[in-house]
């Protein structure tokens, strides 16, 4: 390592200190600048400053991960107890004697999918995470442009109120799954969610696009241009570069998914029919009777069209979900491994690589389609390398273990877990992948199986992993180990009880989506399996309590803790916990990469990127 | 914590594989196999399965011994190595080739399945002689038979609610149609789902190997009703194929439709 090297100083102007180029590398900041105190209102909720908005987002992803939990648990009892009166919800229902409506099912898990994937994961991963942590990590006093930081959790809120407000209007919420398949999501007559639910559920969409944009604009211009002397980007830690790869999947995939949903709304509310075909009858109905979604005239849409815009985006961002959280779990597997991470640039090559390949396999989700099975080979030849760089990516995991000194810690444990996990989904996707085996099992419980292993027991891990870690330099205490610990072992058991049965659900052939599949011969032996999976989601989600009361307890009465409580060497241990506006408190200058764990150089097991040798 | 750990991540491939080695005892498996390529995507699912069942004992199993091995109570500084090329060409290399073995095993079933090259040309029933048109809408199946002059769109076909009545072991080619939304025909036993896309007419085909009465299931979200919109295929022999379209004819000229 060059102990100093030619640091592309980094010299912005910065808009909220106005501080002027030559005065100073950000980073090097500036405590003293800001000596005036700010009121309530601009340091909690319209500030400016990455790190409270990071915790904007983590606590509004929180809290809709407790919406979107409840639901899943209602989408399990039907699935356990088909038409058996919902405790909580049957006083809606007089009518059903207190069991849901199909139609209710069918808005349950289009609403659980829309709110898990735009509501939580990708609020807390780039939102949350990507927000507290690129400057800090890089070295930066804040985001290159806080004003628009700000304002992208601001539109946040647009979309929050619209995704709300859709549950009470006539017809109840969008019911045309998370995917939003037209004609069944465009024409009014189709289905009730389809009412007026889809349009709130659109309008809501673009605003969380228009989010995600301000947000990945942001982020990429932060880690080009701001990093602290002497980080180059191979300097730069994992979890960043997960960060900035997803923020260009947002920034390459995110108009396409703007522009179809703007292509859905007018199909709704003016009848363009983009995506609605000619001669329809639906419902009884012939074309000149719709309400909205259909030209009365011929429409000549095309319902793939939508298919293939929509997965244009929706795939990458399947990766938006994933990659950052390989990031945090590399990092988080270094430093309590005590070892550097094991090939570095192979996991930067390869975190690039799924990213560039997720840009052409979004036709996997079309194998049976109708769309041209020529295709389907092309598409199936991408899909399937993608494995490739994801078991790299578990390799270098192994190797980075192997040889450590490893603390048993809540972090290490949820990290280990989600390396665990993420081999078991990213091993099932290999079927799915495979077009002749995804004739049949598509859309069947072990593609459900599979997403899950990915975003819930892979994001889902790496993001309580990624809080215990975090915490004591969000909130200068340390969260509880042994709480953390017991939430660890119970979540772990009762995700795999929940998630690996749906594997064997899938190759007996069960279609997801089905609000009761035992009314089919061929399924109704599967019903003591799934009420089997039910209890264990049960008590997966009454487990999360150890979790709730251990981060707010800890917010008041955790033990206070100093700069560096893990003994890590990226920049934010440098920073005070927690870290004041305008992050650090002394020149920065980087001498070394992230991850000089158990290095001869010194007689300690770290050497933080900042201390010269 | 440390022995906890390690029986919690030993017990994922443990139970994982046991699982799968026991799921076709309790029935949770593929229900049985009655076309002639269901065999070919059972036959690949396994092979994947296998390639996929290696790796993941040996990841899950290196992972659990790693961490039960590397977390216990040393004074000492772990293995400060940033890496191996020769290991991440190893690893690049041998799980690159296993994939694309992979990838083009698949080819040749897929391409018989849905390709139009894959399509009969021989027998009774081609892409140009359909034995059938299926029409999918929320939320029933209704299934319209060409009749004597064995072409579709004339007067004399004959329409039928909620049974596809099939000969076995004749390859068999339908149209598939939807009149609303997007819906999926999927019968279980035969491997076979084809999305049925409204404005779009698609072939679809098969050779069903054993007589009997299956569930199809619509396996596309529909719509409110898309749990209960069930069908049944059924598969007879030859002459009572015959019987049963001279039947349905009788029915269709006696109700007065005509």
């Amino acid at each position: 390592m060059n102990p100093v090297s030619t640091p592309a100083a980094p010299v912005v102007t910065h808009h909220s200190t106005g501080l002027q180029p030559g005065e100073g590398a950000p980073g090097t900041m500036r405590e003293h600048h800001d000596h005036h105190e700010l009121g309530f209102l601009r340091k909690y909720v319209f500030s400016v400053d990455h790190k409270i908005i990071g915790l904007q987002f983590l606590f509004s992803g929180l809290v809709f991960l407790v919406l979107g939990g409840l639901m899943a648990m209602a989408i399990r009892y039907q699935l356990a107890w088909p038409w058996k009166p919902m405790p909580g919800l049957s006083w809606m229902f007089p009518a059903t004697g207190g069991a849901i409506t199909p139609e209710f099912y069918t808005m349950l898990f289009t609403m659980h999918g829309t709110i898990m994937i735009f509501f939580v994961i990708i609020p807390l991963l780039t939102g949350a995470f990507g927000n507290f942590l690129i400057p800090l990590m890089i070295g930066a006093p804040d985001m290159a442009f806080p004003k628009l930081n700000m304002f992208g959790y601001w539109a946040m809120w647009p979309a929050f109120v619209l995704i709300l407000m859709g549950f009470f209007v006539e017809g109840g919420h969008a019911a045309g799954g998370w995917t939003s398949y037209p004609p069944l999501s465009t024409i009014e007559s189709a289905a009730p969610g389809s009412l007026s639910g889809q349009t709130y559920w659109l309008m809501s969409l673009t605003w969380v696009g228009v989010s995600s944009m301000m947000g990945a604009v942001n982020y990429v211009t932060t880690i080009v241009k701001m990093r602290a002397p002497g980080m180059t980007m191979m300097r730069m830690p994992l979890s960043v570069w997960g960060l900035m790869i997803a923020a260009f999947l947002q920034l390459f995939a995110l108009p396409v998914l703007t522009a179809a949903s703007i292509m859905q709304l007018l199909d709704r509310v003016i009848d363009t029919g983009f995506f609605t075909p000619t001669n329809l009858i639906v419902n009884n109905l012939t074309p000149d009777s719709f309400a909205h979604g259909m030209p009365a005239a011929a429409a000549g849409g095309q319902p793939l069209l939508w298919q293939h815009l929509f997965w244009f985006y929706s795939h990458p961002a399947v990766y938006i979900l994933v990659v950052p959280a390989m990031g945090f779990t590399s990092d988080i597997l270094a430093v309590h491994a005590r070892k550097p991470i094991f090939g570095y640039k192979p996991m930067v090559y390869s975190m690039a690589a799924i990213a560039g390949l997720g840009f052409i396999v979004w036709g996997h989700h079309m194998f049976t389609s109708g769309m041209n099975p020529a295709l389907g080979m092309s598409f199936m030849v991408a899909t399937i390398m993608i494995a490739l760089p994801s078991a790299i990516k578990v390799f270098n995991w192994l190797g980075t273990l192997w040889g450590g000194r490893i603390r048993l810690n809540s972090p290490m444990l949820f990290a280990i877990g989600f390396v665990s996990m993420f081999i078991i989904g990213g091993l099932s996707g290999i079927w799915m992948a495979a077009t002749p085996v995804d004739i049949y099992i598509h859309d069947t419980y072990i593609v459900v199986a599979h997403f899950h292993y990915v975003v819930f027991a892979g994001s889902m891990f790496a993001i309580f992993s990624a809080i215990y870690h975090w915490y004591p330099k969000m909130f200068g205490r340390v969260m509880n180990e042994t709480l953390g610990k017991i939430h660890f072992v119970g979540t772990f058991i009762f995700t795999n009880c929940t998630f690996y049965m749906m594997h064997q659900l899938g190759v007996a052939g069960l279609m997801r989506r089905t609000a009761d599949p035992y009314a089919y011969d061929v399924y109704a032996h599967l019903q003591p399996l799934n009420e089997f999976i039910t209890l264990s989601a049960f008590c997966m989600f009454a487990w999360q309590i150890f979790f709730v009361v251990n981060f707010f307890h800890s917010l008041f009465w955790g033990a206070r803790v100093g700069r560096n409580p893990w003994e890590a060497n990226s920049l934010e241990w440098d920073a005070p916990s927690p870290p004041g506006h305008g992050n650090f408190d002394s020149p920065l200058l980087v001498h070394r990469g992230p991850y000089e764990y158990s290095t001869p150089e010194v007689a300690e097991d770290y050497l933080p990127q900042t201390r010269a040798v | 914590m440390r022995l906890i750990a390690f029986l919690l991540l030993i017990a994922v491939p443990i139970l994982g594989v046991y699982t799968f080695m026991t799921a076709a005892e309790h029935n949770w498996w593929f229900p049985p196999a009655y076309s002639t390529f269901a065999p070919d995507i059972d036959w690949l699912f396994n092979f994947i399965m296998y390639m996929v069942a290696f790796t993941f004992i040996v990841t899950e199993v290196a992972l659990a011994w790693f961490v039960f091995k590397y977390s216990a109570k040393r004074h000492d500084k772990g293995v400060f190595t940033h890496g191996s090329h020769k290991l991440e060409m190893i690893w690049t290399a041998i799980p690159a080739v296993a994939l694309l073995v992979i990838a083009f095993t698949q080819m040749e079933t897929f391409a018989n399945i849905k390709f139009a090259s894959g399509f009969p040309t021989q027998g009774r029933f081609t892409r140009e002689k359909p034995i059938a048109q299926v029409w999918a809408s929320q939320f029933d199946w209704r299934v319209r038979y060409p009749g004597d002059d064995g072409v579709l769109g004339t007067v004399d076909d004959l329409e039928a609610a909620y049974e596809f009545v099939v000969p076995v072991n004749e390859d068999v080619v339908f149209e598939l149609r939807s009149r609303d939304v997007i819906h999926s025909w999927f019968v279980p036993e035969f491997r076979l789902k084809q999305d049925a896309l409204p404005g779009h007419t698609i072939p679809v085909w098969f050779n069903a190997t054993k007589e009997g009465s299956y569930d199809l299931v619509c396996a596309e979200l529909c719509g409110w009703g898309h749990y209960k919109m069930s069908g049944r295929v059924r598969v007879v022999s030859a002459q009572e194929f015959e019987a049963y379209q001279a039947d349905l004819k009788a029915k269709w000229f006696s109700n007065g439709k005509e």
